[in-house]
């Protein structure tokens, strides 16, 4: 008790690096247990989109008659010999297809989201920062696309756009892609454009006015910095919906073109087994549900973690 | 002995000693501000919100000029319109000389250096991506200030100017308090060395504990580099303290223009005895024999706003006598009661007499200081 005084410690010097907001929302990120599990996952599936046909058991169109026949004909059920996941009636091996179907569900998810963010993007801003007549046309034409059925809007698309020299450049199953990604961007566009306009009004773009910094500087220092969060949340949000639109395209066979099977069409072609060879169902369906889970999982860790709100929790 | 060289780097600073014989820095000429209302699919123009209406004031250079009023008055608008953040809808802005409405944008750009704002609110004011270093050093960056090298330095410079650490550089906007990010905007506006500064409710947005200290290091900072202020308020006390003239505005107009001493002791206009009826003393014995006057009802729309007087609607003088029909269909112009002092009211001389709204600690008689003293001698 006499000396107390000399336990205190001396006084400390904070000497912590600074970290910017993206250092502080990656540390939120890593802190949220169900968001890396999603991004796990993610880059999981990633890997398996990229390096798939190399580490699968067998081509995604070899048959195994030899052992479909031996079985009278029937589907192999799963955990076969050699099959783990057993085959279709055809005797293809499920695990090889599904690992090759990842491959579509990650490209689906890139490209429309690149359509995205490349339609959206520069329509929000264009009517957030020009207003007046331009804001009222761009947004009037989202309100359009968007009261229409999206899969309707999907299928005419694809159908009209196949014979147009568009349509020629890209094979079928990329042009169904950007068919989604032209009915999705509207979300994108409201997204930017609600950013921008509220970012306009702040003071700090007062303040960069005041100083005299050039209108181009302010976009590209002050708006677009601040609104990438969210923009990014919604991409990442944005894909589970997009590998479920390609998967109900290609459950009514729109898109994938046998031999190569989505994870959307290969639950179409189990549906007939549905009763005596579920498995042919099950693990597409449960592929597709993953997908989704993981992406949703770290979009909303993302939102969390992006959010300035959240700033001072750690 | 950085301050020092601050100092020397300003030639022009003019001293502070005799602010009234400066001449005129800014000169604000029948000013209105008007923002449209769009209404409608084609978002046509149905009507307009009219902020600032018709207003005329100058500043003259080394002078602190105070802008009080309610929230909704149009003083932010002014404060923004006379360094051109916002365009005027009619009338001249003056700057030294230069008519900053018929400035090309390269010459506006330039003219920009010498006028800076300082923001009400810390949070949305500084860019929270950036750090401390590229918010402070984008105004030298924008206006060729320094080298790249040197930049640094100045950085460093200004936030000890303004009372910071100068290691807080690397650091982002939400790692310090509101008293703290107000002095990061001060350091930003001061890094051109202005020569006028519009002070937008600069510490409205503060702790009371943190008030004192902005204020006080917006005085020092004034002293010493002889900084013209537009000071824009709804604290009348503040105002007082700081302002070396005083303008009440009220629905987008100036009502009463002059010195702090003369507005606070002998208010012309009835909206400004209003206004000071509702400040409480520190005086038990005097608060008890202050006489306030609540003003009923809410402020009229700017965008609709009386015919007349604008205050008529809810003035206590116009009940007072009668409701004269000359309220109701001229609009008073700015009259002239004393030397320096404008009110604009048809009954100003009326409002002269009342004793609404003047029992402030000033005009009290001196307590005997053995009161005063009393408690220190426990």
């Amino acid at each position: 008790m006499a000396n107390r005084t000399e336990t205190l410690p001396a006084a400390t010097v904070e000497v912590r690096r600074s970290s910017g907001l993206w250092g502080d929302a990656f540390r939120r990120l890593r802190r949220n247990r169900l968001a890396i599990v999603g991004g796990v996952l993610v880059i999981l599936f990633v890997f398996i989109a990229i390096f798939g046909p190399y580490l699968a058991p067998w081509p995604y169109d070899y048959q195994d008659l030899d052992a479909v026949l031996a079985n009278g004909g029937l589907p192999l059920p799963a955990f076969s010999p050699g099959h783990f996941l057993g085959t279709d009636e055809l005797g293809r091996d499920l695990l090889s297809r599904l690992m090759d179907g990842a491959r579509i569900s990650m490209t689906v998810a890139l490209v429309v989201q690149f359509v995205v963010l490349v339609i959206g993007m520069p329509v929000g801003a264009a009517a957030a920062w020009f207003g007046g007549r331009t804001d009222s046309w761009l947004m009037r034409l989202t309100d359009v696309i968007y009261a229409y059925p999206d899969l309707l809007f999907i299928i005419l698309l694809s159908v009209a756009l196949k014979e147009t020299v568009f349509g020629k450049a890209l094979d079928g199953l990329l042009l169904v892609f950007v068919a989604i990604g032209l009915t999705s961007w509207v979300t994108m566009a409201r997204l930017v454009r609600g950013q921008l306009l509220s970012l306009k009004e702040t003071e700090f773009v007062e303040a960069a006015q005041a100083i005299g910094v050039p209108s181009k500087k302010i976009i590209s220092k002050h708006l677009l910095p601040n609104a990438l969060g969210p923009v990014i949340v919604a991409v990442t949000l944005g894909i589970p919906g997009a590998i479920l639109a390609e998967a109900t395209l290609a459950f009514i066979s729109i898109g994938a073109t046998p031999p190569r099977a989505s994870w959307g069409s290969l639950v179409a072609d189990g549906q007939p087994w549905l009763r005596s060879f579920p498995h042919l169902v099950i693990f597409p369906a449960l592929a597709i549900a993953t997908a989704l889970i993981s992406f949703t999982f770290l979009g909303d860790g993302l939102r969390d973690a992006l959010d300035p709100k959240l700033k001072g929790k750690q | 002995m950085t301050m020092e060289r601050e100092l020397d780097t300003r030639t022009a600073g003019p001293a502070r000693e005799a602010p009234v014989s400066g001449d005129e820095l800014v000169k604000v000429e029948n000013l209105k501000v008007y923002f449209p209302i769009h209404s409608g699919l084609f978002q046509r123009e149905v009507g307009h919100v009219r902020a600032v209406d018709d207003i005329s004031f100058t500043i003259r250079r080394g002078e602190t000029f105070g802008l009080v009023g309610e929230s909704g008055c149009g003083k932010s608008t002014t404060g923004r319109a006379t360094i051109r953040l916002r365009v005027p809808t009619a009338g001249t802005v003056g700057f030294d000389g230069h008519d900053l409405s018929t400035l090309k944008s390269d010459d506006l750009r330039r003219l920009r250096r010498r006028m800076q704002i300082i923001f009400q609110d810390p949070y949305s004011s500084l860019n929270p991506r950036m750090t401390v270093d590229s918010i402070i050093s984008e105004p030298l960056e924008t206006h060729g200030l320094g080298s790249k090298g040197s930049r640094s330095g100045r950085v460093s410079e200004l936030l000890e100017l303004v009372g910071l650490n100068p290691n807080y550089a690397n650091r982002y906007p939400h790692e310090f308090s509101g008293g703290q990010r107000q002095r990061i905007g001060v350091a930003r506006a001061l890094a051109v060395e202005p020569e006028f500064i519009v002070c937008d409710e600069p510490i409205s947005a503060l702790d009371v504990s943190i008030q004192a200290q902005v204020l006080n290091l917006l005085i020092e900072l004034r002293e010493k580099f002889g900084l013209t202020y537009l000071f824009i308020a709804h604290d009348l006390s503040v105002v007082r303290h700081i302002s070396d003239r005083v303008a009440v505005m009220y629905l987008g107009k100036i009502v009463e223009i002059g010195e702090p001493d003369t507005v606070y002791a002998a208010p012309g206009h009835p909206y400004t005895r209003a206004l000071l009826s509702a400040v409480p003393i520190p005086d038990p014995k005097l608060e008890r024999k202050r006489r306030r006057v609540i003003l009923t009802g809410d402020v009229p729309s700017p965008a609709n706003p009386p015919t007349g007087c604008r205050f008529h609607t809810r003035c206590w003088l116009y009940e007072k006598l009668g409701r004269p029909e000359v309220c109701t269909t001229e609009d008073p112009p700015l009259r002239v009661l004393a030397p320096e002092h404008q009110a604009a009211c048809h009954f100003a001389e009326e409002s002269l007499r009342s004793d609404v709204g003047v029992a402030h600690p000033e005009q009290a008689p001196q307590e005997p200081a053995s009161i005063a003293a009393a408690p220190a001698a426990s």
